[in-house]
């Protein structure tokens, strides 16, 4: 029932008088209303924007939050009233739609947000007036367009385990993607081009034999033409086949438009060959040869104005359908009319209705070929008002084609805008999300090395407690470093670890550079000694800084998305090796005991027999792309504790 | 708020051709008829307008006529009595009216309910049959003063007679509700009419099938119990007589008490 009529539900009830003495039977007995309460005024508070209605109104829908017991949940006991972070401006539409049933669409709302926030109240958008429903639903269709050309872009990015048919594809669909695609997509593109000049060339007449009038180049020349027509035609079939091997779904491919005119374009070179020279049979060869010209179209994989222009004229197929039928109705009525005009007229050429159809024609296209005009002057008025007529037929529909194709151009431009402004976007995007994670590394380094400082003393107040983390990111950190532990298995216990290495089952996150690093390095860090103490390489040193960036490994435990592939190949600086210098661990005795009475951080690292290991911090320099701003400060603090001995502590 | 005037403001514009015009309330008010009249009168003034000729000094007017000619709204402004001179009309209590013109107004904005929006609000109670019928005799019988337009005075009279009046009242209602033409006696052909809209709010989609039959056969049967003395008609004292003497029909009546 539709709930903005409830309020007349006790008239529909008391209208029911009517019906009382006529039944027979007796009637069923009416629901008592117990909770007989006063209708009350809520009051809704939206992100501090205070919105008063009856409590009625909002019962009216009670399939939706606001109508159903899901308010109670943001009841604010406090303040009597109803709270919800939401947009106050959003949520007047929404209210509305309560007080007067019907629910408005505002222009300047942004969709998305809109449609959200009706998600978020319960209310289906399609209950949403005639009036605003037409700009809801255009604008819906666009975003979704644009949405789905970014997701389009998204095959371009390189799936790391395509094999060879997809590669292939992948080469064919976009050129750009590698050297050899592009030089295969150029070297078609020429032979289409010289296959079409050929057929072009082979008509015009070429110079005249002595004693025969001028023969087309294509009789004169015949085995040369040949030669270049099967190179050409070779050449398409073996495109052809290879498109066919490579398309993920054959039947599909074979069914689309491409496929066809690719296949329409070589065909008649096959059935010429094996077709003898029959006289009878040769009409139709010469017609076949007619079909080479579809080579033409082989272009629109290489034009996307060719490709806009096919795709426009398909969409406005209805236009040009009313185009097409309007036409042939005022053609047929004009050449009725013409014909019968110049019946009397003698020697004329309106000699019957179709006849008189080619005046039409080239008439009402204002071509006027002056091989057929009228002589009476009847003929000659209806020819005028023929003429007249025929501007105005044809100038309707043609705007409407033409606003249909400046529609798709410009979609067509702002996609390619967006593609070259997605790379600066996705780079963007990937620096704030490592800095997410750098933090995450940044502040386990900051709470191993204040522990450590606290155990070693004074040095360094001014290191730790700089950082003060939110309670958000505190809670964070500390839950990625629970996942860290989880996938550790227990192993033997030992003093003073830093960090757990992989060869015991432990997993920690790492940046990228650490991770390729400890790929190679595994074999060099099986220490044997158990020694408490901090140990030093400085061998590291100089495998860590001569070592570049490599590819993309997309990593295990990485809290980072794949799309920093492209960061990779933007360019990376090298690495340069950062030493924290943290303690001159010689002088000092670390106490075990007091190791071990570490706050739970330290002792989370207590595992059984973990050796020691170490790793060495790498960053890219700050300078490069912005991107060890969070780490940057760093050595700058930790530079100034000196210390004989280089401490490399984990990157975690 | 409720403001003390009784009067109707038409704050109208030019006379036109709207057809809307029936929705908005912007029949002549005082006849209940639609301005006729000026019907002809614009047409051929359209068909002049056409004409590039015959701009005279009629033009003036015709132009007046054409701006506002297909979105014009004529504005009927209607405000009901005071809420204390309701209060004694009726047997509603204060909260009770302003809950009912709230909801009244809330969906006739002008003040006025007239017969399209009446038939369409009840309509949505019933979305299995057609109640077009049946609510245009709902109409008749609230619209008392025959204007076409239901105040708020008159629904909220009605109301106050079905749901807060004697069982007597009521029955008196429903009497008036079934003698269509006000003579105060039921016919045959008038008791036809209501069975069938009654029967037809039900729609087709019945278990078991409705019999086309089923209204005639249902009148032949109310008029057997309610015609005493087999005159053809039911007059109101028959009405009442039969009806206190029927207990489901008595018991029925009580259906009425705790709606509102």
């Amino acid at each position: 029932m539709a709930a903005g009529v409830a309020a007349w539900l006790p008239f529909a009830r008391a209208a029911a008088i009517g019906w009382m003495p006529v039944a027979n039977c007796p009637m069923p007995l009416a629901p008592r209303d117990h909770s007989k309460r006063q209708d009350e005024l809520i009051v809704l508070n939206v992100s501090g924007r205070r919105f008063q209605t009856w409590r009625t109104t909002l019962d009216r829908y009670p399939d939706t939050l606001l109508g159903s017991t899901e308010k109670e949940f943001f009841y604010n006991e406090e303040t009597k009233e109803y709270f919800f972070d939401r947009d106050p401006d959003a949520f007047r539409s929404v209210l509305n739609f309560y007080r007067t049933g019907k629910l408005h669409y505002p222009r300047y709302e942004c969709i998305s947000a809109y449609d959200e926030e009706l998600a978020f109240f319960g209310i289906i958008p399609e209950i949403i007036g005639d009036c605003c429903y037409e700009e809801y639903k255009d604008r819906k269709r666009e975003n979704a367009e644009r949405l789905m050309d970014d997701q389009e872009e998204n095959k371009d990015v390189k799936l790391p385990n395509m094999n060879f048919r997809e590669t292939m594809w992948r080469a064919f669909e976009n050129p750009h993607t590698s050297t050899m695609a592009l030089v295969f997509y150029y070297v078609t593109g020429f032979f289409i081009a010289i296959s079409v000049i050929t057929n072009v060339v082979e008509t015009v007449p070429c110079g005249s034999m002595p004693n025969q009038k001028d023969v087309p180049c294509g009789e004169r020349y015949t085995v040369a033409f040949f030669c270049m027509d099967t190179a050409c035609v070779m050449i398409f079939t073996v495109e052809y086949l290879m498109r066919l091997f490579a398309a993920p779904s054959r039947y599909r491919f074979m069914r689309s438009v491409m496929s066809i005119i690719d296949v329409v374009a070589i065909l008649p070179y096959y059935i010429g060959l094996v077709m003898t020279n029959n006289e009878d049979v040769s009409g139709a060869f010469v017609t076949l040869r007619v079909f080479r010209v579809f080579r033409i179209f082989k272009f629109s994989r290489h034009s996307q104005g060719l490709r806009i222009l096919g795709y426009t004229l398909k969409s406005c197929a209805s236009e040009l359908g009313f185009l097409l039928f309007s036409l042939t109705m005022a053609i047929i009525i004009f050449a009725t009319v013409m014909f019968y005009a110049e019946k009397g007229s003698s020697s004329s050429k309106f000699t019957s209705i179709p006849a008189s159809f080619w005046y039409t024609i080239v008439t009402m296209t204002t071509l006027g070929y002056g091989d057929m005009v009228p002589k009476t002057i009847a003929g000659k008025i209806f020819g005028s008002i023929c003429s007249l007529s025929g501007v105005l037929v044809i100038a309707l529909p043609v705007p409407v084609i033409v606003s249909n194709f400046s529609r798709i151009y410009h979609q067509n431009q702002r996609a390619d805008k967006r593609r070259a402004q997605k790379k600066a976007r996705l780079a963007r995007i990937r620096i704030a999300k490592m800095g997410s994670s750098n933090a995450y590394l940044q502040s386990k380094r900051n709470g191993l090395i204040n522990q450590l400082l606290d155990l070693t003393g004074s040095e360094g107040e001014e290191l730790h407690r700089n950082k003060t983390s939110s309670l958000l990111e505190s809670q964070h950190h500390h839950l990625l470093h629970c996942l860290e532990k989880t996938t550790t298995s227990c192993g033997r216990r030992s003093l003073v670890y830093f960090r757990l290495k992989g060869a015991n089952g432990a997993h920690e996150f790492v940046d990228e550079q650490m991770y390729d690093q400890n790929c190679t390095e595994n074999t060099l860090q099986s220490f044997p000694s158990r020694s408490p103490s901090l140990s030093s390489h400085g061998g590291f040193i100089g495998t860590c800084c001569s070592r570049r960036s490599r590819k993309n490994i997309p990593l295990p435990n990485s809290s980072m998305s794949t799309t920093h592939t492209h960061m990779h190949s933007q360019g990376l600086q090298e690495l340069s090796a950062f030493d924290i210098q943290c303690l001159d661990h010689s002088g000092h005795s670390i106490r075990r005991s007091s190791l071990n009475l570490n706050p739970n951080e330290m002792s989370r690292l207590n595992n059984r027999g973990q050796q020691i290991t170490t790793a060495i911090i790498s960053l890219p320099s700050p300078s490069s792309d912005g991107y060890g701003h969070g780490p940057s400060n760093l050595p700058a603090t930790i530079s100034t504790t000196a210390s004989s001995n280089i401490v490399k502590v984990s990157a975690l | 708020m409720f403001g003390g005037e009784d009067d109707m403001k038409v704050k109208s514009r030019d006379e036109s051709l709207n057809t809307s015009g029936d929705l908005d309330g912007s029949n002549d008010l005082l006849t209940g008829n639609f301005p006729s009249g000026q019907k002809k009168r614009n047409i051929k003034q359209r068909f002049l307008k056409l004409l590039p000729c015959c701009h005279t000094e009629s033009t003036p007017s015709i132009k007046k006529d054409s701006i506002e000619d297909d979105f014009e709204i004529a504005t009927v402004c209607y405000r009901p009595d005071g809420l204390e001179k309701l209060l004694e009309q009726t047997k509603f209590s204060k909260a009770e009216l302003q809950i009912l013109y709230r909801g009244f107004k809330n969906e006739c904005p002008t003040g006025v309910l007239n017969e399209e929006s009446f038939k369409l609000i009840y309509s949505h109670f019933f979305p299995q049959g057609d109640s077009g019928m049946y609510a245009h005799f709902l109409f008749d019988a609230f619209d008392r003063h025959k204007n076409g337009a239901v105040r708020f005075e008159d629904f909220v009279t009605g109301l106050s007679i079905i749901l807060r009046g004697t069982v007597t009242d009521r029955l008196c209602w429903a009497f008036s509700l079934y003698d269509l033409n006000k003579d105060g006696c039921i016919t045959k052909e008038e008791m036809n009419d209501i069975m069938k809209s009654i029967y037809d709010m039900m729609g087709k989609c019945t278990y078991p099938c409705m019999k086309d039959s089923a209204p005639k056969d249902h009148v032949e049967s109310f008029f057997r119990k309610m015609d005493r003395n087999n005159d053809g008609v039911v007059t109101m004292e028959e009405f009442l007589e039969s009806c206190q003497k029927d207990e489901a029909i008595m018991e029925s009546m009580h259906l009425f008490d705790h709606v509102i």
